[in-house]
């Protein structure tokens, strides 16, 4: 296996400017993904957390090329997609495919299952009869685990699992190598979760796909993540492997969040950092660290000057000036 | 085990499509009531040739201007034809420019609609220019377009269709636009599907319930508006019977046979609250808002 990345973004910014006014033009910009660096190797999972609003989602639309990005790179396969126009992303589209938060709204009412699980085929192979690829879908429902009889059905026919695991079986017929899953099972009761993230895992196996995975739920993230990186107002703040995480956090935000996750016990009680107030307006993010706000922590060099994203332990990245 | 790959027949589709309409017009009876009335209307207008009825053009100068009769039943006019197979010749006309310009009117600006909702460069220019069509009056673009082009069937269809577009186009833009950044758009555009497809399989079917909808208004609009090209003289040539022409010619006379105006005048009533009330039953049912109170 090669040592390039499947996935390598560095200093990924989304803008969305706010126009107003009479000739509409920019008034205020929206810092939505504000330099976000990260890779994801090949059969690994990255799980990317953070509170609604943190910039995550946009993260993957703009990793899709569903948005453009207003600075930073994209090298897919050591390929910059970054600037590529839709035509020349065309052939770069098949290796990375997209499963998305909502199971409902990211299937189209009104077409049959096997249609919806075809459409990706139709889009790369041209050649191929339509009865050859209806046998490749029937292979995607049993892979999936959903029966082949559901083939001619609606959406509507399907319970949320079983839409998901639709939504699955489209992103995996063109064999990619990288899935982006937005939040692929936040929608689903949690007996229900489980299911679809331990399919994803045999899949992974599988296939030796590579997850860029979504998520607000750590529990679902820590599940399964081999590395875990943590967004905070369009910024990484910390990343590293799974464990390190959840045993060292680096980054108050971290640890904050790590103490919200409910024990099940009553009788333990913990030391908790409890956070204030809100995650501050990412139109006018806060001067200096972005976290400053918030912080338990906060001094004088955090309202000032903003921490990098450097390695304070061995493959363990932190952005805080504690560290 | 045998294999389940394959796509129900269409006459299966066809069937369930037909059953949707029918239960449809058993829950709704005034929209069943508009498609009865407009359907006989229809057969009356087609049909008419074949009723062994007077020759709408044949003119029997003694007997002008008669009432009401066993013989005609609607009496004569100034020529002495026969008004009753007058009007119901008349109603092809009415008919045929209703559908024409509805069918014209909506698949072009779904055209226009689709396109402009989707490439924002194309949208600016297009959706001023329909601003700028919007704002002359439709019946003075229609007069005008007719006396440019001369009085003729076609081109009274082309003439009523023009100004119906903007509209057409602004409703599909307006669903094209919310439909952009659905999900399922946004994974077929991850999945690789061109633009055009994306518009073909994902958009276009979306907005098709709203254009059926506003197809019937345009129709009903239409058949009002060719009587008023015919009665000002601006549409369809005065020796082809057509509702407006009559009433039009026939304005002189009203005195001598009343009928003259006022069974031509019926008929494009009845044929446009026919119209109206299918249009309202359809959006009834096509709504799915609206579906549970029925």
């Amino acid at each position: 296996m090669s040592d390039t990345p499947v996935l390598e973004v560095k200093d990924l910014r989304k803008h969305f400017p706010i126009a107003g006014g009479l000739l509409q033009r920019e008034q205020a910009r929206v810092y939505a993904v504000d330099g976000v660096s990260f890779s994801v190797g090949h059969g690994e999972t990255l799980g990317i957390v953070g509170e609604s609003g943190c910039g995550k989602s946009t993260a993957g639309k703009v990793i899709l090329k569903l948005l453009e990005p207003t600075s930073g790179s994209i090298h897919l396969k050591g390929k910059d997609i970054s600037k590529l126009s839709r035509r020349e992303m065309h052939p770069h589209r098949r290796e990375m495919q997209v499963i998305f938060q909502d199971p409902y709204a990211s299937l189209n009412q009104r077409m049959r299952a096997q249609d919806i699980v075809a459409e990706p085929l139709g889009n790369y192979e041209e050649g191929s009869s339509r009865r050859a690829r209806l046998e490749k879908v029937a292979a995607l429902f049993n892979k999936v685990g959903l029966r082949r009889d559901f083939m001619n059905r609606y959406p509507h026919e399907f319970s949320g699992g079983q839409r998901q695991r639709l939504g699955i079986a489209r992103a995996l017929a063109l064999n990619p190598e990288l899935i982006i899953a937005d939040e692929p099972v936040s929608a689903l009761d949690v007996s229900v979760q489980a299911q679809v993230i331990n399919l994803m895992m045999d899949l992974q196996q599988e296939f030796n796909l590579s997850y860029l995975f979504i998520a607000h739920d750590l529990a679902v993230v820590q599940h399964i993540s081999h590395r875990i990186g943590v967004m905070y107002l369009g910024k990484l703040v910390e990343i590293t492997d799974k464990r390190s995480l959840f045993r060292n956090p680096q980054h108050p935000y971290t640890e904050a969040l790590l103490g919200a996750v409910p024990v099940p016990d009553p009788r333990r009680r913990r030391q908790r950092v409890v956070l204030k107030g809100d995650v501050p307006s990412p139109i006018t993010p806060p001067k200096g660290c972005n976290f400053n706000t918030r912080c338990p922590y906060a001094f004088d060099r955090c309202f000032q000057e903003e921490p990098e994203l450097r390695e304070v332990a061995r493959g363990h990245l932190a952005a805080c000036h504690l560290r | 085990m045998t294999l389940q790959v394959q796509d129900p027949p269409i006459s299966a589709r066809i069937r369930e499509n037909l059953g949707n309409l029918a239960e449809a017009l058993r829950r709704n009876p005034t929209m069943l009531f508009g498609l009865v009335v407009l359907s006989a209307m229809a057969i009356a207008a087609f049909g008419a040739p074949y009723l062994g009825l007077d020759d709408p053009m044949r003119q029997v100068p003694r007997e002008r201007l008669h009432g009401p009769s066993a013989d005609s039943l609607f009496g004569t006019d100034m020529f002495g034809r026969d008004l009753f197979s007058r009007v119901l010749h008349g109603g092809q006309i009415s008919l045929i420019v209703g559908l024409s310009v509805a069918f014209l009117a909506t698949t072009i600006g779904m055209v226009i609609g689709l396109i402009a909702g989707f490439n924002r460069h194309v949208d600016a220019v297009v959706m001023r220019f329909m601003d700028a069509l919007m704002s002359i009056p439709a019946i003075l673009l229609a007069i005008a377009l007719v006396a440019l082009w001369g009085s003729s069937v076609p081109n009274v269809i082309l003439a009523l269709t023009i100004p119906e577009v903007p509209r057409v186009v602004r409703l599909v833009r307006s669903v094209v636009l919310t439909l952009r950044d659905q999900l399922y758009v946004q994974a077929a555009i991850a999945s690789g599907t061109s633009t055009p497809r994306i518009l073909l399989r994902h958009i276009m079917p979306n907005t098709i319930p709203p254009i059926i909808v506003q197809a019937t208004y345009i129709c009903a609009q239409a058949v009002i508006f060719e009587a008023y090209l015919s009665f000002v003289g601006a549409g369809t040539p005065p020796e082809i019977p057509s509702w407006g022409n009559i009433m039009a010619e026939g304005r002189m006379y009203f005195y001598q046979n009343l009928g003259i105006i006022l069974f031509p005048g019926i008929f494009l009533a009845i044929t446009v609250f026919a119209i109206n009330t299918f249009g309202d039953g359809l959006r009834d049912s096509l709504d799915p808002r609206m579906q549970r109170r029925v």
